[in-house]
């Protein structure tokens, strides 16, 4: 017995020898923005395939989520966008706790005072206002600065007779604003019904994600529905479900193309179409090209 | 009365004998039909809608339903409303326009239901409906917090002229025992989540969402609930006279601008 113990040793020995003499390979670091996960399927990418491809996952075409900034540069026209209400910040109005500080680092890593940026811009070149979310945003939940940007952006295109494109991805109302959150559903979409009564045109694209109280309110109230791929859309969390009924969901549950199937969704576009698509709405409801450059 | 907390009123409002819309209904309307379906999809037992006369005033209820045992909770889902309840609201709210009745929401929900039927049939969207035509209905609309007033799935029967609450009720954005888990992934800190989330007719006054409160009995309504009823028919049969004399573009301008005027910030 003892000889085969030996035996161990030696080959033990033999192999620790071996590592001095080679680099471990564990030692190579592999920096952290360089491969993309997938959230959705899974599958692991060059983080630049993922870029190159607009942030569209290559195998299960997922349409990841994008900051404010570079949705905008997607959709509007190069230099056309004028930013509306930039300044508006938010308070503490039930008295939070550390409400103040999340908001303040938020914006300093979005580069905005709020989840949403609102605005004017032309869409190769027809002129409408456009909204953002921006879900890095405290998951774009809709507080008193989300809801009032989004009325006045509806109120100003009410009064100049422009139409409305809204890219929603929200996680609900801001459960740190309580109920004054929660109105701001019913003042959003009183501003929608101004806007449509008046006769304008608003376009809802729906991105990951778009759930509760923004679902169950502006975000549901396009004249027309888009949505990007394989996104999620839904009114009720997906955990709050399976509690509910006590069963695990299909994955294609609250889809894109189970909101389609569902007939909640008017048509499901390429982000690389989005802005042909949008242009192509605007076009059909008669709005004017605009030939000066802005 | 006025000096519970909002753990404690949270808790008269889950007394068993607390009464619900199946005692309301009767004790404030008189020949009250109820009216079924969406006209679409089928009937949610968890909204009751009809019509009746308040004293002489023809109106129409539409009433999220609490049930007073095991059996009635069953037939109307706790009262959490599926997509066609809400649907069924719009449709009875639409026709009370077209005979220029005034609307009374009794609300009662710990929220809209979560499942997959209710997603299926669009539940942010029926919501969603709900928030935008309510906006513009050209007739007086009131709505009473009753209990609970759970979220979206309460907010959709809340969009209103006037919204009065009783002296326990709770209307929130999120329930305590939601907040609770995200704030803390605890779900078991609802009384503490209770209070900092300022959801009692008191806290509603302060921020402007909430125009009335009406009394309760000693100790809660269901100490007394005739007694409860009369002060809610008191406060009903006022506010539907005044409304009701409004003119209809002054009506609708009001009721844009009490929504419209909520939101705290600076610029």
């Amino acid at each position: 017995m003892a000889s085969i113990e030996d035996l161990f040793k030696v080959v033990k020995s033999r192999f620790m020898d071996d590592n001095q003499h080679t680099p471990a390979t564990k030692d190579v670091e592999i920096p952290r923005d360089l491969l993309f996960k997938c959230p959705r399927c899974g599958g692991v990418f060059y983080n630049e395939e993922f870029v190159n491809a607009l942030k569209v996952c290559p195998k299960c075409n997922y349409h990841a989520r994008l900051t404010w900034q570079e949705r905008l540069s997607l959709t509007a026209d190069d230099g056309s966008f004028i930013e509306l209400n930039a300044g508006m910040k938010s308070l503490n109005p039930i008295g939070f706790p550390h409400y103040e500080e999340k908001v303040e680092k938020c914006s300093e890593q979005c580069d905005t005072n709020e989840a949403i940026v609102t605005g004017e811009c032309t869409i190769r070149g027809y002129r409408t206002v456009i909204g953002i979310m921006d879900s890095h945003f405290m998951m774009a939940s809709m507080g008193s600065v989300v809801g009032e940007k989004i009325t006045r952006a509806f109120e100003y295109a009410t009064e100049k007779g422009l139409p409305v494109v809204m890219f929603t991805s929200s996680g609900g109302a801001r459960m740190q604003e309580g109920i004054i959150s929660l109105m701001q559903m019913a003042k959003t979409s009183g501003a929608v019904k101004r806007h449509s009564d008046a006769g304008g045109l608003y376009i809802t694209v729906m991105t990951d994600p778009t759930t509760g109280g923004v679902t169950a309110s502006f975000a549901s109230l396009g004249d027309i529905i888009i949505a990007e791929p394989k996104v999620l859309i839904g009114f009720a969390g997906r955990r709050v479900i399976q509690d509910t009924i006590r069963q695990r969901l299909p994955d294609d549950f609250q889809s894109a193309e189970f909101q389609l199937d569902c007939g909640f969704v008017d048509t499901i576009v390429e982000r690389g179409m989005m802005r042909k698509a949008l242009s192509g709405i605007l076009k059909l409801h008669g709005f004017p090209k605009e030939t000066i450059a802005r | 009365m006025s000096n519970l907390t909002a753990w404690e009123r949270m808790e008269v409002v889950h007394h068993k004998n607390r009464p619900t819309v199946n005692d309301y209904i009767p004790a404030l309307f008189t020949r009250f039909m109820e009216f079924h379906g969406d006209r679409c999809f089928g009937d949610d037992a968890a909204i009751i809608g009809g019509i009746g006369l308040l004293s002489s005033t023809p109106v129409t209820v539409l009433a999220q339903v609490k049930g007073r045992n095991l059996e009635e909770n069953k037939r109307s889902n706790f009262s959490m409303p599926h997509p066609e309840g809400y649907r069924k609201a719009l449709r009875l709210a639409k026709q009370a326009e077209k005979f220029r009745r005034p609307i009374i929401c009794l609300v009662d929900t710990p929220g809209a239901y979560c499942g997959i039927e209710a997603e299926k049939r669009g539940q942010g969207e029926a919501i969603a409906r709900n928030l935008y035509e309510f906006m513009t209905i050209k007739a007086p609309i009131i709505s009473i917090v009753l209990g609970e007033g759970g979220s979206g799935g309460a907010l959709a029967l809340a969009v209103c002229d006037e919204l009065a609450m009783m002296e326990n009720a709770l209307y929130s954005a999120i329930s305590p025992r939601g907040a609770a888990s995200i704030l803390w992934k605890d779900g078991s800190k609802e009384r503490e989540a209770c209070e900092i989330l300022k959801i009692t007719a008191e806290d509603l006054t302060n921020f402007g969402v909430c125009d009335k409160i009406i009394k309760e009995p000693e100790g809660g309504a269901h100490n007394a609930p005739e007694q409860a009823a009369d002060s809610l028919y008191e406060y009903l049969t006022e506010a539907v006279g005044r409304l009701s004399a409004a003119d209809e573009k002054s009506l609708l301008e009001h009721r844009y601008n009490k929504f419209r005027k909520i939101g705290m910030f600076t610029e």
